[in-house]
């Protein structure tokens, strides 16, 4: 017993073991940093083949007051930021439906159940992915797009001397800082679909997608006949597509600007207290249950 | 203290009974064969043992509970639950880089050295390996785990003979010293019979025998009876008898081997002749159950 040097202690090693589970799930799932680039290429290459239209569709855009121009300008950039963050958000969404279910299936998990792993890392370093790793990936991802768009719409419009209409009408540091605070909110406030598709992919024999789509959609549909309410099917609505409704105070015509973010609103909303009570919910429930679970 | 202490060992699925009240106690440095038919309980057992399961009735396993201290556990034991369980689009350089962050008793070095002998290469996923050679992977893994307690449940199953020989082979000379334990399962019981120091036979969720190998070898004798002693040879209460060649092989339990080789040929018996014998009478071997060896 003395000859055996002292084990470090359980919590010395979460850090490592979290981190190599994080690695891991990486190495697992490429598709996560390759699918939005790839949405990105599709994106790049769209903007390339429109550009001979930019040059006409500027000097219409200039015609118009600086607030309505602005948008215009800015309306390209903010598509490309709302498509690749709904891409994300489905690649998350899978990424997690597919976390606690391809290991039963593949009977993996009776490989990982053999190593000093908890089931506490194991679905903790899953959920990171979504709430975590796609995040920063993302901005990344979409600032760069962002700025090639900029650099091909500099080049297209060059010829006719307008190259810096778009430089002046897009900022792109304020609409970087606004990107980065949209992704934390959109992220905070899909945390409980997160957890539910994690739960969901820890509990399903089969059909996972069924699993994380119907349950919710029954629960509507019998408040809807019993009730005749539709509390719930709002609910669910407005954690789909809700996230900005009190993180920005949106204008009509207008592109969206710092002054325009809303922090304290949206961080005093009980939505995103409730709903991140509930994710921990589930998550919770995810953990307990990977104990019980083996291969299908 | 044991490596594995069990008693009332229970585990139920529904109305089937999978472990039935199992007293087990297996010391350190033993290899314990853990035979039995298909659903017999061995799995179940071996769930147990490694925290995969829940179960009733008391388990102590390196002085720990399994199932509420799994990942804890898991630090010194090791496991190869079935073959192929090793993720199939996994890398074999990312599987040893894996290993090596999360496991404390892990040697790289060590693991290197044994897949090198094999025609395992680094950059190869392990969908791209065969059969055999996965196994081979899993085992240079488990082997380079410095654990007090290796399970292992069919581990050759599917693998031609030539692997299976070097799995044995490996375990013994490369892996095996006086203060590890082994727990195997498995179906090909020629093979484990000289590995072995410790024997289990396992029915419908019971021991229905339990001895060391030295108390199998002493207790059990084969004898390959002359014609004319066939009427001696049954009064003298053989487990069973059987005809190989024309001739009649009877097995007999705790008899005088002088007193046998008097009417035949005596020989130790094979353990799945033995296992043959005590499942087609089970309940027969079963008030007769040997003590354990302690």
């Amino acid at each position: 017993m003395n000859a055996e040097s002292p084990n470090p202690s359980p919590a010395a090693r979460v850090t490592p073991t979290f981190v190599w589970s994080v690695k891991r799930e990486l190495w697992e799932n490429k598709s996560i940093c390759i699918a939005p680039a790839i949405v990105a290429a599709v994106i790049l290459f769209g903007a390339l083949v429109s550009s001979t239209h930019l040059p006409d569709r500027r000097r219409n855009a200039l015609l118009l007051d600086e607030v309505r121009r602005q948008a215009a300008i800015q309306l390209p950039y903010d598509i490309v930021a709302v498509v690749l963050m709904i891409t994300a958000f489905i690649v998350g969404l899978f990424y997690c439906l597919d976390a606690l279910y391809g290991e039963r299936r593949d009977r993996s998990i009776l490989f990982w159940k053999s190593l000093p792993v908890s089931d506490g890392t194991t679905v903790l370093s899953k959920l990171s992915i979504p709430l975590l790793v796609l995040p920063p990936v993302i901005f990344a991802i979409i600032v760069a797009t962002q700025f090639i768009m900029l650099l091909i719409s500099s080049a297209v419009l060059a010829p006719s001397g307008l190259a810096g209409t778009t430089w002046t009408n897009f900022n792109v540091l304020q609409q970087s800082v606004i990107l980065f605070y949209g992704l934390i909110v959109i992220t905070l406030w899909h945390a409980p679909i997160y957890g539910w598709a994690l739960l969901v992919s820890g509990i399903a024999r089969r059909a996972t997608f069924l699993w994380l789509v119907l349950p919710p959609a029954a629960l509507a549909v019998f408040e809807k006949i019993t009730f005749n309410t539709s509390y719930f099917w709002d609910m669910l609505k407005n954690r789909l597509g809700g996230a900005g409704d009190t993180a920005f105070t949106f204008q009509m015509h207008r592109g969206l600007s710092v002054d325009q973010l809303t922090p304290g609103r949206f961080l005093s909303t009980p939505g995103l207290w409730i709903g991140l009570l509930v994710a921990a919910a589930f998550v919770f429930a995810a953990i307990r249950l990977r104990r019980y679970r083996a291969a299908l | 203290m044991a490596t594995i202490e069990a008693s009332g060992l229970r585990k139920t699925y529904g109305t089937t009974v999978a472990l039935d009240s199992i007293d087990l106690r297996v010391e350190e440095g033993r290899i314990l064969g853990i035979i039995g038919p298909n659903g017999a309980g061995k799995t179940t057992a071996l769930n147990a043992i490694l925290g995969l399961i829940a179960y009733e009735g008391k388990l102590n396993v390196l002085g720990r509970d399994p199932w509420n201290t799994r990942d804890e556990l898991m630090r010194d034991v090791s496991f190869i639950a079935d073959v192929a369980v090793l993720p199939r689009w996994i890398r074999v350089s990312q599987l040893l880089d894996y290993v090596a962050g999360v496991h404390p008793k892990f040697d790289r070095t060590k693991a290197e050295g044994f897949l090198a002998r094999t025609q395992i290469k680094q950059a190869s996923k392990v969908r791209e390996l065969s059969k055999g050679m996965v196994t081979q992977l899993h085992l240079a893994i488990v082997m380079a785990i410095d654990a007090k307690l290796l399970v292992l449940d069919e581990p050759t199953l599917g693998l031609d003979i030539l692997f299976r020989k070097q799995f044995y082979d490996s375990l013994l000379n490369d892996y095996f010293d006086h203060s590890r334990t082994i727990i195997v399962t498995t179906h090909q019981v020629e093979e484990v019979q000289d590995v072995l120091t410790d024997l289990i036979f396992i029915n419908h969720g019971r021991i229905v025998l339990q001895c060391t190998m030295e108390q199998f070898e002493a207790r059990y004798v084969e004898v390959m009876v002359h014609p004319d002693h066939l009427a001696g040879a049954r009064s003298l209460k053989p487990l069973s008898e059987r005809q190989v060649f024309g001739r009649s092989v009877f097995l007999f339990d705790q008899v005088d081997r002088n007193q046998l080789s008097a009417i035949g040929d005596v020989r130790t018996p094979s353990i799945a002749d033995l296992f043959v014998a005590v499942m087609s009478n089970h309940s027969q071997v079963g008030h007769q159950k040997p003590e354990v060896s302690k």
